[in-house]
């Protein structure tokens, strides 16, 4: 096959750049060095996060394009449409909640308050005296890794993937392997999360590492995604580690307890102290959980950006690059989202929404 | 010390070699040892018999362990159904 785009990278976010290319009418060449990145560590939640209105639009059009795409999808994507709730631990952040109503409202998305006894009936396994909740009945979760596969596989005969290591980036464009064979295409998409940076180390992405930890089944224990409304002040610090209550229901009954976040340490072993931490910040929402089993622990990186936005659009210098990395840890959310702004500027569409806020920023300029 | 030792699975007596893992009395039990189903409904057996792999996941005294982690006592009673 003869390829109008190469992709570099078969996660969540090359699969739904590949798979939104070829909707495009491209012949499409993924090629995935088989490392594994955050697509497989993730969480693979489907959540609006409304720090910024850029964020907002991004993951808002994504969690509706993925409620499209799931009656579609193997029932080995586990969708679930469990919904979020934002969870306020006293009066200040139930105030919060109320502005972050406001604030999807505005934007046309649904989402209702609830009180303190409306949130001990719908999860009976919160501790008392939490002062309620914000619940968003859009959000859901996937898992990522069989949704990537099954968005790839939506390509039919438009989309080839090949494993392969790419070792460098030429100036005019072309792909130089591992093997030392080269790949050409018109266009080329950089779609390999924390990876990018070696082959691009001008891009402004730093690892931040995150612990999980998953439960045995225990159906009925937790029916929506939880999430602390905390979150957003503990999770965004730019430096220092930090944890916040993050758990899911998975379709299994297990539960996947985060979320930790600490930056620049590429050491995949879980700590054991981080994970304390996490598990500390847990059991302060959900004290049950001391009593369940935990079957596995495990770490990721996510790959950031100073502002916590992707970077999508044409590389500045490098010839025939385009650029769909810097996810961070939201890269399941907003990949139907990033691939469709994407796709639209390489085929000389015009995106639902504006590509400006997302476009390649902060490059470190190109040494001599 | 006797050799051998007497626990319930199911509700069923089995008798093992003293010193033996849950796991090993599952498989004496019958069949493959199957402990648990996938969430399908396929049966699931020990896989990696070193605490690892959690796929010998039952009931021991009304507590969820690790059957390949988990010597037979005598009168232990082990539930495989979830």
């Amino acid at each position: 096959m003869d390829a109008d785009v190469i992709v570099i990278g078969a996660g969540i976010v090359g699969a739904a750049c590949a798979h939104a290319l070829a909707q495009g009418g491209r012949r499409v060449l993924v090629l995935d060095a088989r490392i594994g990145g955050a697509t497989g560590a993730g969480m693979g939640h489907l959540v609006v996060m409304d720090d910024n209105p850029a964020e907002l639009a991004l993951s808002s059009h994504s969690t509706a394009q993925w409620r499209a795409l799931a009656p579609r999808m193997g029932e080995d994507c586990a969708y679930s449409a469990c919904g979020t709730l934002w969870i306020a631990a006293n009066e200040e952040e139930m105030a919060e909640a109320e502005r972050k109503q406001q604030r999807l409202h505005e934007h046309g998305i649904e989402s209702r308050l609830l009180g303190a006894a409306a949130l001990a009936r719908a999860e009976p396994a919160l501790r008392k005296g939490l002062a309620g909740a914000l619940e968003v009945p859009g959000d859901g979760i996937l898992y990522a890794p069989n949704a990537a596969r099954w968005l790839l596989a939506q390509g039919g005969d438009s989309i080839r993937v090949e494993h392969a290591k790419v070792g460098a980036i030429e100036d005019d464009g072309t792909l130089r392997l591992a093997d030392g064979s080269r790949r050409a295409a018109p266009q080329i998409v950089l779609a390999n999360g924390i990876e990018a940076t070696t082959l691009c180390p001008e891009l402004p992405i730093r690892p931040k590492k995150g612990h999980l930890l998953i439960t045995d089944r225990y159906p009925g224990t937790v029916n929506h995604q939880l999430v602390e409304l905390g979150y957003v002040t503990s999770a965004h610090h730019s430096d220092g580690d930090s944890v916040a209550f993050n758990v899911q229901p998975r379709p299994t009954g297990q539960l996947l307890i985060g979320s930790s976040r600490q930056f620049d340490s590429t050491d995949p072993a879980v700590e054991a102290p981080m994970l304390a931490r996490m598990l500390q910040r847990a059991l302060d929402y959900l004290p049950g959980l001391a009593d369940l089993n935990a079957v596995r622990s495990w770490t990721g990186l996510r790959a950031a950006t100073p502002d916590g936005l992707p970077l999508l659009g044409q590389h500045p210098w490098r010839e025939k690059l385009w650029l769909a990395v810097g996810h961070e840890g939201l890269g399941v959310t907003t990949a139907p989202g990033s691939a469709h702004l994407l796709a639209a500027l390489m085929t000389g569409g015009v995106p639902e929404f504006d590509a400006a806020p997302y476009a390649p920023r902060g490059l470190l300029e190109r040494s001599a | 010390m006797s050799g051998e030792t007497l626990l319930h699975i199911d509700g069923q007596l089995v008798r093992v070699k003293a010193g033996s893992s849950v796991a090993a009395a599952l498989r004496v039990a019958g069949g493959v040892g199957v402990a648990r189903t996938s969430v399908t409904g396929q049966p699931r057996a020990p896989f990696c018999g070193m605490g690892v792999c959690q796929e010998c996941r039952v009931f021991i005294d009304g507590r969820r362990r690790l059957a390949c982690q988990t010597v037979c006592a005598e009168g232990m009673r082990v539930e495989t159904s979830e």
